[in-house]
C-alpha cells in the first residue's frame, strides 16, 4: 500500500514535532518518505536540528561571577 | 504530608519539608540545581543581566517565602521558573521598554505560518566550529530578535530542556501554543544563522555578513 504523500508546507509545519519526535509514526513515516526525495526540506530539517544542538549547551545563558554567593547570602539574610 | 505529589522527586520532598520546619540552609540546597534555569529565564525576558539577576534573586525569594504554597502539582523547578517568568514580567510592564515589546509582539502573527527563507545545505557543524565565536555570537543575536514569546519558549525547551508539558505549565499557555511558538522560533534561528553555512562558520570567515549583514 503507497503512502499519501505529503508537501513541503505540511513538513515546514511539523518539522519542529519531527525533530521533538512528537509525531505519530504515520506521520512520521510520511515525512520521512519526503525527506528522502526533497532537498530543500533535507537541508531544512539538518539546520533545524543544528540549531537545536546549538541551543542545548546553554552557553548563550551563563551565569554571572559571584552570582551564586550573592544570591545565598540574600538567603541567609 | 497530605495527598501524594507525584511531579515531587523524593529527596526535593525531603529539603522542602526541612524548610517547612525552620531550616532555611535547606532552601538553598533545594534551589542550587536550577540556579542557571532562573537566571535564565530571567534574562531570556528583561535582556539585561543585572535586572535579570535582581528580578533571579526576587523569585528565589519569592519562592522562599511561598514555599509552604506549593503543592506539587508541577514540577518544584517549573512552580520557581514560574514565578521568576511572572516576576519578570511585572519588571518589564514597569519599563518603559514594555512598549516597544507590545508593538514586536502585534507584529507577529501567531497563527500564520512561517516559512523557511532559504534552502542552503546545512549538513553537520564540526564541533570546533560550534565553539567560533562569529557563531556564537550571531546567535545571541538571533535569539535576542526573537519576538519575547517565542524567546522564552525556546530557552525553556532548547536550553533548559523543559517538556512540552512543563514549558506549558510554567507559562501558563496550551501545549498547543508552545509547540507553534516553538516551530516559529526555531524556524527563524535557522533563517538567521543559515547564510553562514556557506563555510563561513566551519573556516571563521565572516563571509555571511556581506549576504545579510546584521
Amino acid at each position: 500500500m503507497s503512502m499519501v504523500e505529503i508537501s513541503c508546507v505540511e513538513v515546514w509545519r511539523e518539522i519542529s514535532n519531527y525533530i521533538d519526535a512528537a509525531i505519530d509514526p504515520e506521520l512520521r513515516a510520511r515525512m520521512e518518505a519526503h525527506f528522502k526525495g526533497c532537498a530543500h526540506c533535507t537541508a531544512v530539517l539538518d539546520g533545524t536540528k543544528n540549531v537545536v544542538k546549538l541551543l542545548a549547551d546553554g552557553v548563550e545563558y551563563e551565569l554571572p561571577q559571584g552570582f551564586s554567593q550573592r544570591l545565598y547570602s540574600k538567603l541567609k539574610g | 504530608m497530605g495527598a501524594p505529589k507525584p511531579h515531587l522527586d523524593a529527596n526535593e520532598a525531603d529539603l522542602i519539608q526541612r524548610v517547612c520546619q525552620g531550616d532555611k540552609e535547606a532552601f538553598y540546597g533545594l534551589v542550587r540545581p536550577y540556579e542557571r534555569a532562573v537566571y535564565a529565564a530571567a534574562v531570556s525576558i528583561l535582556h539585561n543581566p543585572a535586572d535579570a539577576e535582581d528580578v533571579a534573586q526576587e523569585a528565589v525569594l519569592k519562592a522562599f517565602s511561598n514555599l509552604a504554597r506549593f503543592r506539587g502539582e508541577a514540577k518544584f523547578s517549573t512552580w520557581l521558573i514560574q514565578i521568576t517568568i511572572n516576576e519578570a514580567r511585572l519588571r518589564l510592564r514597569k519599563d518603559h521598554r514594555h512598549l516597544y515589546e507590545s508593538v514586536d509582539e502585534q507584529r507577529t502573527d501567531e497563527e500564520g505560518q512561517y516559512f523557511p527563507k532559504d534552502f542552503a545545505d546545512w549538513r553537520e557543524i564540526p564541533s570546533e566550529a560550534l565553539q567560533r565565536e562569529e557563531l556564537r555570537e550571531a546567535l545571541k543575536q538571533a535569539i535576542a530578535g526573537l519576538a519575547p514569546k517565542y524567546r522564552e519558549v525556546l530557552l525553556l525547551r532548547d536550553v533548559q530542556h523543559f517538556s512540552i508539558e512543563e514549558t506549558a505549565q510554567a507559562l501558563g499557555i496550551s501545549e498547543g501554543n508552545v509547540k507553534t511558538r516553538l516551530l516559529r522560533a526555531r524556524l527563524q534561528l535557522r533563517d538567521a544563522l543559515a547564510p553562514g553555512i556557506d563555510g563561513s562558520w566551519t573556516t571563521g570567515q565572516a563571509e555571511y555578513r556581506k549576504v545579510r549583514p546584521w
